[in-house]
């Protein structure tokens, strides 16, 4: 429960136990080294110009220099700690890692890091690491390399490092399986998740968890030689042995290729080798570590998720950071309205919701209430708290206390409009009116507005939970300030904004469309929908194009595809008759249990079908790719990496390409130009390429 | 120093009927589904509110102090004091008379005052000599053979829990249930089974009219559980309640010759209800419009046995501090406890020796129309949740008083342990009434 009280806000800071009074050290920008009266040394790391501690170059060199300093004076002990309130350290600074070419320079480069780590590692004093908030890839194999490991209630642990096609290359590896079960660490780092405090102690990655007003007695016993340390079991260091690495290693494969094939993702792969062939030995782990490392680093993947990273950051500072919504009201129940209310709710926003009924208001808090007790981990004031904030309205009272209103009513212009002529009258000073819109121009939507510069589209995408893309929509009326307004917001809710213009399908539908629009082709031509879907998995998409249609809902699907249809005047055929029956009969996708596929437990049900002729992955991707170029062309978004962060955040577009405009350009905009000439020769205009291509030669 | 202090909105949760097992919501998350409406419709933040004074009987052991528990859920704020009060079947009134002496003596200018209890949700208690067993057990020195030892005088009716309940609606003085000090009552005014059966169904026809009418618009707000179930309505009314239907339940009581049934005493619920207590200052700064003045309060005591006249002393005082007699005022609201008790307050009133003697008065009172009193239904229809009732009458008489017109109302009730509350309050006109 946040809440603003100002005899908490004073006394917050002597919370934190950072030592002695932190005293510039000579030397040192970001570390600060001070002696405690018991003799013991605590180095703090504040990193400057960074909200977020990192392991830069420049950080790791002068840790060195502290290494040096505690050689020459011989502390007791020495404390390692974050003076950012937020948490421990971040993992390493992967602009540092961005566009490398020349293998034997990250080599050195590596080397150079593990010989600090080692020499940290090789201190013959107690060496403590104490974590609080977060403790992440590079800033927690600086932990393992320390004797104790002391967490602050709270912290989450990882290795992210996977999910930029990377594992750990700073003694991690080696030193997470020497010290934990093998297994829970390999799964650890396999899968980049996060684990929480209780996890972290529960497999020994941590000695102690205590709140932070016993930090300093934690220290004290780990000083004293009191503190146990956690340590593999018996069973654990049987689990490290060669056969059983080599039956582990052989099921971890297994389940990788599940989650992320080897054809598309090496990481993984490289990891389970790394271990299945070293585990067991510290030194010879910790040396194949760097080889492996530098070598995925050069990779495509490697390279083009760190593009994706950065493409997250780019959206994020999109959001600016002068942040007025408190109160958030949404109208309109439904699906994407009741989602989008929970998820405010779920951020800290007091939000109401309102319908011309109070039965779907009911329904989304019943969702809203199965989706916080699925994402707290268990922590029911977490739960409390979110429901607390999220206010059934049925009669619309937030309206008039609400700093922005969303409105998720469904895509009917007028029925937009009364609600508009109803809501804004009512509305405070400055506050701000959005749509969710995902097909009707604003500038529809506007007439009869008194103030229509204070419109603005504020598009999520289904679920809301967990596509972080968020589209908001311009118009040539809409005042600057609002539409800033809307992309903060958009950030205040752990969301990425997408400015877009208002134009048909704006980004992502638009882009979409064709995409889906072809697999339905396909279908005419007889391929089993398995097969087609397949075709884009194969490609690297996350899902299919008719599994995703069934879940964005194939009455939404087809209202969009004829909208764009209208209104650009595509060369598209019409949807299949077939399809229209469908949904006319109810069958629209994963909300009814039926669609193009039948779904069970929120899972469509597949049947065997003949493999696909992989030459088709052309026919799937290209029309995205040739609309995301007139995208662009036409300024619905005047920036490619904003296009191309818009697909794969708000679609899912296959990470390791790098977004659709960005993987045109690796293969060669050419050899794509090629292929688009011979599918419109063959097929018909719809794949005509489009004019803007020549501006990206 | 004594300012003005108005009674600016309020709004209760539907009183649910409890039907064996705990209900959706606890005390204070009805007070939560009750206070959120209330404060989105004000043209003050939450924050805003001075302190927050909510009645409730039965605290559950998750919320301990649950005024400030709830007002930290409404988002009050840290700063915001808050603090609970429990008179009984008063809690409710004596929080907004609480906030009404706060703001009248400058302690505050603007109060959230009212009740919350969540019957379903009463405790089961073990019994006391299971209890002393479970602390001999755990206290036990004599090391695993004396735990042992202790463990062994176990008796398997330890394991018959006591409803808490049950033990809350008796009096400890007497040892009466409240239902009894009803029998006593009818007993003394001469109240016939048959009155108290035609009175309970009027009730729930009452109740069932406002229903349709649309009279409860503005004082309920629904409630939406966990699962997503909308409580929009009182839902222990039956407006098929008739003499003949009612005739055949038997005293629960005091069989067989009682005469009071569950069909003629008020039903036990779940609900809540908070009210907006403003100074005149408060009402200037954020623009809002008073709907009714409180003028005065009483507490009154007199012997547990016969609790239910409570309504009579507690009324009669504030009548007399008034200069004003029981036909100045034009509504009243007296809690339905149990029919039999309701109607022997009427006929205390309406007794000419009762009023010389114990009232002081001249003669009798007067007698008060069934068309002035309770005049949307009762506890009896809509239930009792004994924490919340004595602000939701005040409440609604200031819902009813805009509707019917006239100046002055009282809301009064009886109260277990021999006591009774009574508050007088008048309309601000120029709302409601002419519309």
């Amino acid at each position: 429960m946040t809440m603003q009280d100002p005899v908490w806000t004073y006394l917050e800071d002597r919370n934190l136990t950072l030592g002695p009074r932190p005293v510039p050290s000579e030397g040192m920008r970001h570390w600060t080294l001070t002696r405690d009266a018991q003799g013991v040394a605590w180095a703090v790391l504040d990193k400057q110009g960074s909200g977020a501690n990192t392991l830069a170059q420049e950080v790791l060199e002068e840790f060195a220099q502290i290494l040096d300093r505690i050689d020459q004076r011989a502390p007791k002990a020495l404390v390692i700690r974050s003076g950012k309130r937020e948490g421990f350290l971040a993992g390493a600074d992967i602009g540092e890692f961005r566009g490398v070419t020349d293998e034997a320079a990250i080599r050195k480069r590596i080397e150079q890091a593990h010989a600090v780590v080692d020499r940290l590692a090789a201190l013959t004093i107690p060496t403590i690491a104490v974590m609080h908030g977060y403790a992440m890839g590079g800033g927690l194999e600086i932990a393992l390399a320390c004797t104790q490991r002391i967490a602050v209630e709270g912290t989450r642990f990882g290795f992210p490092e996977v999910q930029i096609g990377l594992h750990p290359g700073l003694g991690g590896t080696a030193r997470f399986t020497h010290i934990c079960d093998p297994i829970a660490a390999m799964s650890l780092m396999l899968t980049g998740k996060t684990i929480h405090d209780r996890q972290a102690k529960a497999m020994g990655l941590i000695d102690a968890l205590v709140p932070e007003r016993h930090v300093q007695a934690a220290v004290d016993a780990a000083v004293a030689g009191s503190l146990p340390q956690a340590r593999q079991g018996v069973l654990d260091k049987a689990k490290d042995s060669a056969p059983a690495r080599r039956i582990a290693a052989r099921q971890m494969r297994t389940e990788a290729e599940q989650q992320a094939p080897s054809a598309h993702y090496p990481a993984p792969y490289a990891l389970i080798d790394l271990w299945e062939e070293h585990g067991g030995d510290l030194d010879a782990m910790k040396r194949a570590e760097i080889a492996s490392f530098a070598k995925l680093m050069l990779t495509d993947t490697a390279q083009n998720l760190i593009r994706v990273f950065f493409l997250r950051q780019t959206l994020k500072d999109l959001a600016g950071k002068t942040d007025a919504i408190r109160h958030v009201h949404v109208i309109g129940a439904g699906a994407m309205g009741g989602d989008i209310a929970a998820w405010c709710a779920w951020k800290g926003l007091r939000t109401s919701l309102s319908d011309v009924k109070p039965e779907p208001i009911g329904g989304a808090q019943a969702r809203a209430a199965k989706l916080y007790e699925k994402i707290a981990h268990g922590d029911r004031l977490q739960v409390r708290d979110a429901l607390d904030r999220l206010i059934p309205d049925p009669d619309g009272l937030g309206i008039a206390q609400a700093d922005l209103v969303i409105e998720a009513a469904p895509e009917k212009a007028d029925l937009k409009r009364t609600l508009y002529a109803e809501a804004e009258p009512r509305m405070k000073q400055g506050a701000i009116l959005a749509t969710n819109t995902s097909s009707i121009p604003l500038p529809e939507l506007r007439e009869g507005l008194a103030r229509p510069e204070r419109l603005v589209g504020i598009h999520f995408f289904n679920p809301v939970s967990r596509l972080d893309l968020v589209e908001v929509i311009a118009h040539d009326r809409l005042a600057p300030e609002v539409e800033a307004a809307a992309r903060t917001f958009v950030g205040r809710i752990g969301k990425l904004p997408a400015p877009a213009r208002s134009a048909p399908g704006f980004i992502v539908n638009r882009i979409l469309t064709p995409y889906l629009a072809e697999a339905l082709i396909l279908m005419d031509e007889g391929l089993a929908p398995e097969t087609i879907d397949r075709v884009a998995t194969g490609f690297g998409m996350p899902m299919g194009p008719l599994e995703l249609a069934d879940q964005v809902g194939l009455d939404v699907a087809l209202d969009v595809a004829a909208m764009l249809k209208r209104e650009l005047g595509w060369a598209l055929p019409d949807a299949p008759q077939w399809l229209a029956d469908k949904v006319a009969a109810g069958d629209r996708g994963r909300k009814t249990g039926k669609g193009i596929y039948v779904w069970r437990d929120g899972k469509p049900v597949k049947s065997n079908s003949p493999d696909p002729d992989p030459e088709l992955a052309d026919r799937l991707i290209l029309p995205m790719v040739n609309t995301a170029v007139a995208v662009l062309r036409e300024n619905v978004s005047d920036d490619p990496d904003v296009i191309d962060a818009a697909m794969i955040f708000g679609t899912g577009f296959a990470p390791f390409r790098g977004g659709p405009i960005h993987y045109a350009q690796q293969r060669g905009i050419d050899d794509v130009l090629a292929a688009l000439s011979a599918l419109e020769h063959e097929h018909g205009a719809r794949f005509a390429p489009d004019a803007g291509w020549e501006a990206l030669r | 120093m004594s300012r003005a202090v108005y009674i600016v909105d309020g709004a209760r949760t539907p009183f649910l009927k409890v039907r064996g097992g705990p209900g959706p919501f606890t005390p204070v998350d009805l007070a939560v589904q009750c206070g959120r409406p209330l404060l989105l419709r004000q043209p003050f933040a939450p924050e805003a509110i001075d302190q927050v004074i909510l009645g409730c009987v039965n605290v559950i052991a998750d919320e301990a102090n649950p005024a400030r528990v709830a007002a930290l859920r409404l988002g009050c704020g840290a700063q915001t004091s808050a603090f609970t009060v429990q008179i009984n079947c008063g809690s409710g009134m004596q929080a907004m008379d609480t906030a009404y002496r706060y703001i009248a003596d400058g302690g505050g200018d603007l109060i959230l005052a009212g009740g919350t209890e969540a019957l379903s949700h009463a405790p089961l208690v073990l019994r006391q000599d299971a209890v002393e067993w479970l602390a001999a057990m755990q206290g036990s020195k004599d090391g695993p053979l004396g735990k042992l030892k202790a463990a062994a005088r176990f008796r398997p009716d330890f394991l018959k829990p006591i409803v808490g309940l049950e033990r809350g609606l008796t009096d400890p003085i007497t040892d009466l249930g409240m239902g009894q000090t009803a029998e006593l009552l009818a007993h003394l005014f001469g109240i016939s089974r048959e009155q108290a059966d035609a009175y309970a169904v009027e009730s729930h026809q009452r109740l069932a009219r406002a229903q349709a009418e649309g009279w409860l618009e503005g004082e309920l707000v629904p409630a939406f559980a966990r699962d997503g179930t909308v409580h929009d309505h009182d839902d222990g009314v039956r407006p098929d309640s008739a003499p003949d239907k009612l005739a055949k339940l038997r005293p629960v009581f005091e069989p067989p010759y009682g005469k009071v049934t569950a069909g003629n005493s008020s039903q036990i619920t779940d609900g809540a209800c908070w009210t907006i207590l403003a100074s005149e200052d408060a009402v200037a700064r954020y623009g809002l419009t008073p709907r009714a003045k409180i003028l005065d309060s009483q507490w009154s005591a007199l012997n547990p046995a016969i609790m239910g006249l409570g309504p009579v002393l507690a009324a009669t005082e504030l009548l007399k501090r008034g200069g004003l007699v029981l036909d100045d005022i034009d509504l009243w609201e007296l809690n339905e406890a149990f029919a039999a008790q309701v109607l022997a307050c009427l006929a205390a009133w309406e007794d000419d020796d009762f009023c010389r003697e114990v009232l002081g008065l001249d003669g009798a009172a007067g007698r008060i129309a069934r068309e002035r009193i309770n005049v949307d239904g009762g506890a009896i229809s809509l239930g009792h949740p004994v924490g919340a009732s004595g602000a939701r009458i005040a409440l609604h008489l200031v819902q009813a008083m805009e509707r019917h017109g006239g100046e002055l109302g009282i809301a009064t009730e009886c109260i277990g342990g021999g006591q009774g509350g009574a508050m007088l309050i008048e309309r601000i006109a120029n709302v409601g009434a002419a519309a």
